[in-house]
């Protein structure tokens, strides 16, 4: 079948499988390679991508369901030439919001998707925010920083 | 992990969504949000060769008033169960347990009516829309008729509806003022209940204690005869046969029942007088 996504302001039009899973679209067909596979069973949220504005895990959404909607993904989210990070990434980096690395492309998507949800969350907020997303390296703390971060609030030490 | 190969199919209509269903019968399945027949059919436990998209039927995401009931559009997604006004006003149980299914992004895509169809003995909605003494909609080229949640879940991931049938509509008496209150005992934050106990009024519907959602019926009929939130709750495993697995055994699940149920009633004995229950 055929489908028309806008991924990252650009749209896409593509030939693929029928039964072809987003995140397979973004990485495979498109090369867009920030977001990754982790549990590939709907819990780590790491393949997590914005689909219209809303945080979904694209490990469980066809690109199908996605043809004539637009989908967000990490490289989306800073300026085209990359001078400028977004908010959130740039909280990430400042927090140290990572260890390995691997689930930060989803906690970023779906941090943006719950300021947009909740711009001024408490600590309590982000952590039931983020609860469909898994920090193998428990690195929680720093991450609920970040989005404090991000959202103008305080952090703690 | 990929599903098997498989023909997709957009409805443009609930009617087009019928003609589909009559004519493609047993190969075909009905997609909604995907988040419980995706991870099957990822699984390959699922293989559906039409799969027919229902996701952009917006006659089908709707709450409304209608009399002394709540109507509830199959395709209403969590999130917007959760945040809807009328819903939190005349049935803030199914509200509150929208609100706590799975994270964020599963509630951005899960929708009542699949949960429903799906009929995961674990799942949420079905023992709140139990308890809530609820009717669902089914639709085919034949007609419609109206199942009771009473006579819907039949067994695990297992409900009347035919292969050609579609679940448009859930009604809900009005629970307006009544005492409500739910608990789900889980592992972790997104993980299914082992045990849950969702509780309205008089009623008293469990999660995961059987091979669907139960009326815990001994315990609404010492309520009924005057006992206590304890004394009722402790009732609360009466004529179940929960399962019996290696992170919950029969009789743990038997415990948490007794546990939460007694935490529901108390919390709804203290949200109004008593005898009004």
């Amino acid at each position: 079948m055929r489908v028309g996504i806008e991924v990252n302001g650009k749209q896409t039009d593509e030939e693929i499988e029928d039964r072809t899973l987003l995140v397979h679209y973004l990485r495979d067909v498109l090369g867009l390679t920030a977001t990754n596979v982790g549990c590939d069973t709907t819990s780590c949220g790491a393949c997590t991508v914005l689909l219209d504005g809303e945080a979904v895990k694209s490990c469980t959404v066809l690109a199908a369901q996605a043809d004539g909607h637009a989908v967000t993904t990490l490289e989306g989210l800073a300026d085209p030439d990359g001078s400028e990070l977004h908010p959130m990434q740039r909280a990430f980096r400042e927090q140290h919001g990572l260890q390995c690395g691997f689930c930060t492309p989803g906690m970023i998507m779906a941090s943006v998707s719950l300021l947009r949800d909740n711009p001024k969350p408490s600590r309590d907020e982000v952590r039931h925010g983020l609860e469909g997303n898994l920090c193998r390296c428990t690195g929680y703390h720093n991450i609920v920083n970040a989005v404090m971060d991000a959202s103008g609030q305080e952090v703690q030490a | 992990m990929i599903p098997a190969q498989l023909s997709y199919v957009r409805a443009r209509s609930v009617e087009e969504t019928l003609d589909l269903l009559a004519e493609h019968g047993d190969d075909a399945k009905v997609l909604a949000g995907g988040h419980s027949l995706l991870p099957l059919m990822k699984f390959r436990f699922a293989a559906p060769e039409v799969l027919v998209d229902i996701g952009p039927l917006g006659e089908l995401s709707y709450v409304e008033e209608s009399g002394d009931e709540i109507a509830i559009g199959a395709l209403t997604r969590y999130r917007d169960l959760h945040t809807n006004e009328i819903l939190r006003a005349h049935a803030p149980l199914l509200a509150e347990v929208a609100g706590a299914i799975g994270d964020p992004q599963v509630r951005n895509r899960g929708t009542i009516g699949g949960s429903l169809a799906h009929a995961d003995p674990a799942a949420d909605l079905p023992a709140a829309t139990l308890a809530s003494d609820a009717v669902f909609v089914v639709r085919s080229l034949e007609g419609e008729r109206a199942i009771p949640a009473e006579e819907f879940f039949l067994g695990p991931f297992t409900t009347p509806i035919e292969p050609d049938e579609l679940v448009v509509e859930i009604r809900v008496p009005k629970q307006t003022g009544l005492g409500w209150a739910f608990e789900k005992f889980s592992r972790r934050a997104i993980d299914w209940a082992i045990v849950g106990v969702t509780a309205v009024g008089s009623s008293i519907a469990l999660i995961n204690m059987g091979g669907s959602p139960v009326r815990a019926r001994v315990a609404e009929e010492a309520l009924a005869s005057g006992a206590s939130p304890a004394e009722a709750g402790a009732l609360a495993a009466e004529d179940t046969s929960p399962a019996n697995e290696p992170h919950a055994s029969t009789e743990y699940r038997k415990h948490l029942a007794r546990v939460l149920t007694t935490r529901a009633l108390t919390k709804i004995a203290g949200e109004q007088p008593v005898g009004l229950r």
